[in-house]
């Protein structure tokens, strides 16, 4: 029976510690550190929730940069097509003038030698008569360096003459 | 040989007073085992190592203090003191002869027994763990916690999530503190009385019964409508058996912190009463051959206490916390009768 009765001693300093205690613990241990526990969970949710943010965010801006990546490409693919276009016909009308040029170049090289060549033949025609007449001038003054040929020759005009 | 285990078991379990055996007399395990459960008005540390703590008596309504080893001589004979007398581990006023007197009347004993000092000791000991993990939370706002704090913060957790939140529900936060003080409370009070030379404070009636008185005031005092209204008017029981139901129910307000009281005191006091009984096997055999199987068993014993020392504050918290669920929850449902009290 000795052990199943409560004495009252025991009971009162029971009593008074545990209030005491719960008050003391209630406000300066469970108090701060449930709030402390709290304020952990939830900067550590808050955490998660911004990291799952960010890497949508990042997603997103992943696939803008490919986006913009692919517009780079192909701008650049325009760009370059343009430019080899551009290359080509200039080099095509560059050929064409060149061609152009080089024909005329050679019309007119031939004009010029047909010219040349005509202004040489008729240089020589020209010169060939002065030689003629030269040449006939001093055979003639030859022939009739003696009153034997004049006679002759006046003979001949004469039979001829009238022989007309 | 005798003498030396006798030495060895008064540090083992120190308060165990063997001395009538060690000076020839009979070894009466039973005077042993209730001398170590009971309630001292000494400390007994070890052979000749005796703490006297103070009597506090309230003789009429007139206060006097005075060192207990007053009540010894030289001999640690019990000797009456100042008309007042030590029998039987109780305080009583004395007749002219030094006996009992018949008129014990309003003599009030509020002296700083063992279990009370035991009890401040623990007490300083809650304050001091917790107060520096407190302080350490507040130094390290958000932060990882270490040392004490980690060791001590799943078990905090634990109390919060599995025990008050899983029982009482949204309203938790209310009764936290209490939860964690009255946890935190018999678990190192079950320790400390596991100690060498600890008293068996979780294991007095007088302290369980504080501790359930505590957890009754507050469920009666947090009690919503819809909780009175299952005492008073059951749903779906006629109105003709109101005059058998309310007294049943009432006595169910009282029989569930009654079973609180009970099952921690029985628990605690059981198990040291097993580990006590192994001892005292050997000096009922007298054989030292005895000794390892006592000793082996007693150890196991110990393990198992220590494990029941967790497990009955776990019990108690969890029991309350199913309590206080019962009061404050809203029975929106008819034939929700979920919070039953669970044998241990």
């Amino acid at each position: 029976m000795e052990l199943v009765t409560p004495g009252i001693g025991l009971i009162f300093w029971q009593t008074v510690t545990f209030i005491i205690v719960l008050f003391l613990l209630s406000k300066f241990a469970w108090k701060p550190i449930m709030n402390a526990l709290n304020e952990r969970e939830t900067s550590i949710e808050n955490a998660l929730s911004a990291a799952e943010k960010a890497k949508l965010e990042m997603q997103g801006l992943k696939a803008e940069n490919e986006k913009l990546l692919a517009e780079a490409r192909m701008e650049r693919d325009k760009i370059l097509k343009e430019a080899s276009d551009a290359g080509n016909a200039l080099i095509e009308t560059a050929k064409q003038k060149a061609n152009e040029e080089g024909s005329r170049m050679i019309a007119q090289a031939r004009e010029a030698i047909e010219n040349e060549k005509r202004a040489a033949i008729t240089e020589v025609k020209n010169m060939a008569a002065v030689l003629s007449v030269d040449i006939a001038e001093r055979i003639l003054r030859k022939e009739l360096s003696n009153p034997q040929a004049q006679h002759e020759l006046a003979k001949d005009y004469i039979k001829e003459v009238t022989l007309n | 040989m005798k003498k030396l285990f006798i030495l060895l078991f008064s540090f083992l379990t120190i308060s165990a007073h063997v001395e009538a055996a060690a000076e020839g007399g009979e070894f009466k395990p039973g005077d042993m085992i209730t001398h170590h459960i009971a309630d001292d008005y000494t400390w007994h540390f070890a052979d000749g190592v005796t703490l006297y703590l103070p009597v506090i008596l309230i003789d009429n309504g007139a206060p006097k203090v005075f060192s207990s080893s007053n009540f010894y001589d030289e001999n640690h004979a019990l000797v009456p003191y100042e008309g007042y007398v030590l029998s039987h581990g109780h305080i009583y006023r004395a007749d002219a002869n030094g006996q009992q007197a018949a008129d014990q009347s309003s003599l009030l004993d509020f002296s700083i027994t063992k279990n009370v000092a035991s009890l401040f000791i623990s007490v300083a000991l809650l304050l001091l763990v917790f107060f520096t993990i407190a302080g350490s939370y507040n130094k390290s706002r958000g932060k990882a916690p270490r040392g004490l704090q980690s060791f001590f913060e799943p078990i905090i957790i634990f109390i919060r999530d599995e025990i008050a939140k899983a029982n009482i529900g949204p309203k938790y936060e209310r009764y936290m503190p209490y939860l964690l003080t009255i946890f935190f409370f018999i678990w190192f009070n079950n320790l400390l009385g596991l100690m060498p030379g600890g008293a068996n404070l979780t294991g007095n009636i007088a302290v369980t019964l504080v501790l359930a008185t505590m957890t009754l005031l507050i469920t009666v005092f947090s009690g919503n409508k819809s909780y009175w209204s299952h005492i008073f008017a059951t749903p779906g029981v006629p109105t003709w058996l109101a005059p058998i139901m309310i007294p049943v129910e009432l006595i169910g307000i009282l029989t569930k912190p009654f079973s609180l009281m009970v099952r921690l005191f029985a628990n605690i006091t059981a198990g040291h009463i097993i580990i006590l009984s192994l001892f005292s096997l050997i000096f009922i055999f007298e054989s030292i051959f005895v000794a390892p199987l006592s000793v082996a068993f007693a150890i196991f014993m110990f393990f198992l206490e220590l494990f029941v020392a967790l497990l009955q504050a776990y019990i108690f918290t969890l029991l309350s916390a199913m309590y206080f669920g019962g009061a404050v929850e809203e029975h929106d449902h008819v034939g929700d009768h979920g919070h039953g009290d669970g044998a241990h």
